[in-house]
């Protein structure tokens, strides 16, 4: 907890040039989708829409653990988004099981 | 949790911006954070509540539509008029590419706002230099962020000169209420931007107001996020 | 957010000087206050909501009856529903919420005051606007969850439906506001010592309800959005023609429906666990476990939604799944209502009337219980939806369970309200009367809806077997209503003629009774910090709480260095006396609150072709509201 608090006050997020890296690295992530986009062949693979979501998913992740500092920040902060992000993804699942969009 | 309690008690009381007015009193809280950024988060965990339902009805209605025009297949009307995919994904992909880069541009503002006052070697590089700069940063973030909406009203403009508007069929209604209220989240923010940039200007922003920045970073960077989501899942996925 | 730009304020005039009248009420942003405006506002709705349920009782009383007209019949039954959920049970909460979160958990205000005075006056505005169009005949018909496709235009083309999806929109708005507030007030504003499971069980119940607001009300918040896009501006989102599925707003409004029943439902729970301790002289039995499964009701809550839906034919898999969930909601549910019984269990029980309302809520809500496991069964649900079956339960655990748990704590927290008793003999009275009187009522609904009788019909036709069973109904609805009178009278009454209380009347045990009664504006001359659960009892007797954990582990080091041990504060001052500094009265939330629901309800006329009005109101409203938060942002709270 202390540890938390710590990060919570005294301010260790990364710096400018690390920000940098990570904006490069979303961009490249952005670059690689788009181009998987315009091949046939990938668009036609059946691992094509896991690995845009896993991509998706990453990029969220990146965002919201360095951008939104929650890696660096209370543990609160951390639990209060992750639970309803959860809750908010198993119901759309939910949802989109019941209206038939995937099937079982 | 005793000492930093105690210890971000102290720290906080000065940048509790109720406080400028010199009272001795302080407001003690329980876990030595600040209600603010307590309450932006409790507010972006429903708002992941609010995106959740609005991009499941996308999905749900996706390829339900009885009429074209179609997202990405084309379609011919009774009289035989050809009307292409809609959707337009280079330029999307400029307009995502652009929020990444606002995000990018609001971590370094709020940098900028907590070296505020801080020493600057002579030796120091542009970029070190232009990295203090919060006017700079937060004017960057509001303007890639209007850049962004621009993209949105020439990509809504363009759908309805091809014939999809509101009414057409469901991938209209759908796909203008999600994308529009994330232009309205969008929109919001550039105004909370360009109110601190004001602000930054008429009386300087400094550390002790970190947490003022920080909360609309965490908002913005939250709008960027379910663009990201919006991205793959409407425009990339088959 | 609360303040960017913070001007010196010496030299002001005394604003807490100006403490009657009726800017005093405007302009307040107690917590205190803004509960006791919650309460008499949601009482009033209450009443508004009963009468309408009067009206419909007659229309059933007996075969063809004619005492009003079809429409009519919509829009009563449409607005009871809507006015006892929206206008009246949450606000009662929220009322509770208000007074007791802060002196529960020993702080001087909510996290937010502004925020929370914002709350108050967009759910006046909201209720205003939702309750005002039945006096000209166009209130809301489609009933209280409002299907689409029936609302549509294509069904409701008029403005009858315009109202209800713009208030309930503004009334989430409403809600939304104070649960981020309380989230962050419960979170944060604990006294030193005042750790999570010390919090007193109300506390700990409407911290899961205010959790349960902010996930379960995006979902309607949409649901509303596309309802209000396909009335006013021609989308398809409900348009069966145009390939909309029409389970879509089922789903949606019951992802946010069914966690409402447990918004409904907890605030009642968490004040009958403070009342029942009080009565029987013992702690809460299990409090950890009480804790727990409130916790747990709250997260399976989001997991049984379609359990209102099994109708619609589903399928099997998700029949089963949401069948399953429901069943095991019960669980936790159960356990409640064992410990409360274990914690009268040997107790030295007083029957004073808050107690016979709590105890009546464990009977009755159980009740309501045990009918709804009954259809949480989908082939008994096939027989039993949409009949008054139905009707039955969900009253017992509304009125049964939620109204008896309110009034309970109205009887229990008038004293620490107002400093005056309520009169217990009267309050018998009520007791019995609304007892008997929605148990004659409830009670033969279960067998006029196994009989087959359809909810939401007009009239009916005699000899089907239903005549006795409405005949019931109605004379109970009628001795419900007598009753309620002589609470109304005993509740203006006591404000003034009442007996004097003290601070701690009843000999209960958490922080509110160690403060004057009514709490003075800055509640807590000093923090307390607090040591156990019950730290009155902790002070008055020891051997009370002998048996309750009272390890200092972690919580002493949560500390102040302006606190002090808990102890019974008796003499009153002003904040300025004390130099605490308290927020100023502020009339710019009540601005901003207008700004919204003027933007609003600009929306109906654009149906009727008063474009000009329509964009004068919308656009007006906005300014007010960017205008007036702006202002609130940028003044100092205090």
């Amino acid at each position: 907890m202390s540890d938390d608090a710590k990060h919570a006050t005294e301010t260790h997020h990364p710096t400018g040039n690390q920000y940098l890296k990570i904006a490069i690295i979303l961009t490249v992530i952005t670059a690689i989708e788009v181009w998987a986009y315009y091949i046939p062949a990938l668009v036609a693979s059946p691992l094509f829409n896991p690995a845009l979501i896993i991509m998706s998913a990453l990029k969220f992740a990146i965002v919201v653990l360095y951008y939104m500092h929650i890696k660096f920040d209370h543990s609160l902060f951390r639990l209060l988004f992750t639970a309803s992000l959860i809750l908010a993804m198993c119901t759309g699942t939910a949802l989109m099981f019941l209206f038939g969009v995937f099937k079982l | 949790m005793a000492s930093h309690a105690a210890a971000a008690l102290h720290s906080a009381s000065g940048a509790d911006a109720g406080h400028q007015n010199g009272h001795e009193h302080h407001h003690y809280t329980t876990t030595g954070l600040d209600n603010r950024k307590i309450a932006i988060w409790a507010f972006l965990g429903s708002e992941c509540m609010l995106f959740a339902s609005l991009i499941s009805t996308y999905l749900i209605y996706k390829g339900k539509s009885i009429v074209g025009p179609y997202p990405t297949t084309e379609w011919v009307n009774e009289a035989g008029k050809v009307f292409k995919p809609i959707l337009d994904i280079p330029t999307t992909s400029a307009s995502t590419a652009v929020l990444l880069m606002s995000s990018f541009a609001m971590v370094l503002a709020l940098q900028a706002v907590q070296l505020k006052g801080k020493e600057i070697a002579a030796t120091a590089s542009w970029w070190e230099r232009i990295q203090r700069s919060s006017q700079f940063w937060l004017a960057a973030t509001a303007f890639l962020g209007a850049t962004f909406l621009g993209f949105q009203a020439y990509e809504f403009t363009s759908f309805v000169h091809e014939g999809l508007t509101l009414k057409t069929n469901l991938f209209g209604s759908t796909f203008f209420t999600l994308t529009g209220f994330h232009g309205a989240h969008v929109t919001v923010g550039v105004l909370w931007l360009m109110s601190l940039l004001w602000i930054d200007r008429t009386r300087g922003l400094g550390p002790k107001d970190e947490l003022v920045v920080d909360i609309c970073a965490l908002y913005w960077h939250f709008v960027d996020v379910v663009w990201i989501v919006i991205f793959t899942l409407v425009y990339l996925i088959s | 957010m609360a303040t960017i730009a913070a001007p010196t304020q010496a030299g002001k005039p005394d604003a807490y000087s100006n403490t009657t009248g009726i800017w005093s009420w405007i302009a307040t942003t107690d917590h205190k206050r803004i509960g006791t405006l919650y309460l008499w506002t949601a009482l009033f709705f209450f009443l508004v909501g009963g009468l309408e349920a009067v009206i419909i009782r007659t229309q059933l009383m007996r075969p063809n009856m004619g005492f009003v007209s079809a429409d009519t019949y919509n829009q009563l039954f449409t607005m009871h529903g809507t006015t006892m959920v929206f206008l009246a049970i949450m606000p009662l909460s929220a009322a509770f919420f208000n007074f007791l979160i802060p002196l529960q958990i020993g702080a001087r205000d909510v996290a937010f005051p502004r925020l929370n005075a914002f709350s108050y006056w967009v759910y006046l505005l909201g209720g205003i606007f939702l309750t005002v169009p039945i006096l000209f005949h166009v209130a809301p018909n489609g009933g209280w969850f409002g299907y689409a496709p029936l609302t549509s235009n294509q069904f409701s083309p008029g403005n009858n439906i315009d109202f209800w999806v713009i208030g309930l929109q503004v009334l989430g708005v409403s809600s939304l506001a104070a649960a981020f507030n309380f989230i962050t007030t419960i979170i944060n504003m604990r006294a030193p010592g005042m750790t999570l499971m010390r919090m007193p069980m109300f506390t700990w119940m409407s911290f899961v309800v205010q959790f349960l607001l902010i996930l379960a009300f995006p979902p309607i918040t949409v649901a509303l959005v596309f309802l209000i896009m396909d009335r006013f501006f021609g989308t398809t989102f409900y348009a069966i023609a145009a390939g909309a599925d029409p389970l879509l707003w089922q789903h949606l409004f019951w992802v946010f429906g069914h966690p409402e029943v447990y918004i409904l439902i907890l605030p009642a729970f968490g004040l009958v666990s403070e009342i029942l301790p009080t009565f029987s002289k013992k702690p809460l039995f299990g409090y950890n476990v009480m804790v727990y499964s409130g916790i747990m009701i709250g997260f399976l809550g989001f997991g049984v939604w379609a359990h209102h839906m099994f109708a619609v034919g589903m399928g099997a898999v998700a029949d089963t799944i949401f069948s399953m969930m429901t069943m095991l909601i019960a669980i936790p549910t159960g356990v409640k209502i064992f410990n409360w019984i274990a914690t009268m269990w040997a107790g030295e029980i007083r029957f004073t009337v808050a107690m016979k309302f709590a105890i009546a809520l464990i009977g009755m809500f159980t009740i309501g219980g045990i009918s709804g496991v009954m259809h949480s069964s989908p082939p008994a649900d096939l027989q039993q939806t949409d009949t008054y079956f139905i009707v039955a339960h969900f009253h017992y655990v509304l009125f049964g369970g939620s109204i008896m748990g309110i009034l309970g704590g109205i009887y229990f927290y008038f004293p620490k309200m107002t400093g005056r008793f309520m009169d217990e003999r009267l309050g018998n009275w009520h007791f019995w009367g609304t007892f008997v009187g929605m148990n004659l009522t409830f009670f033969p609904m279960h067998f006029s809806g196994l009989y087959g009788m359809p909810r939401r019909v007009y009239r009916y036709d005699a000899g089907q077997g239903w005549d006795l069973f409405n005949l019931m109904s109605t004379y109970g609805t009628y001795l419900i209503a007598v009753s309620t009178l002589f609470f109304v009278w005993n509740f203006v009454r006591s404000r003034t003629r009442g007996a004097v209380a003290g601070s701690d009347p009843w000999g209960a045990g958490t922080l509110e009774w160690s403060i004057p009664s009514p709490p003075p504006e800055y509640n807590f001359a000093q923090l307390p910090e607090v040591s156990s659960r019950y730290p009155l009892w902790d002070l008055k007797d020891p051997a009370k709480t002998a048996g309750i954990d009272h390890s200092h582990a972690d919580a002493m080091t949560i500390t102040d260095a302006h606190a002090v041990p808990v102890h019974e504060e008796t003499e009153r001052f002003t904040a300025k006396e004390l130099g605490i500094p308290m927020p100023l009265p502020t009339a710019k939330p009540l601005f901003t609150a207008v700004g919204l629901m003027t933007m609003f309800s600009g929306l109906p006329f654009l149906r009727n072709d008063m474009f000009a009005v329509a964009m004068t109101l919308t656009i007006g409203g906005a300014c007010m509201l960017i205008g007036g938060l702006y202002a609130w942002l940028t003044s100092p709270l205090e």
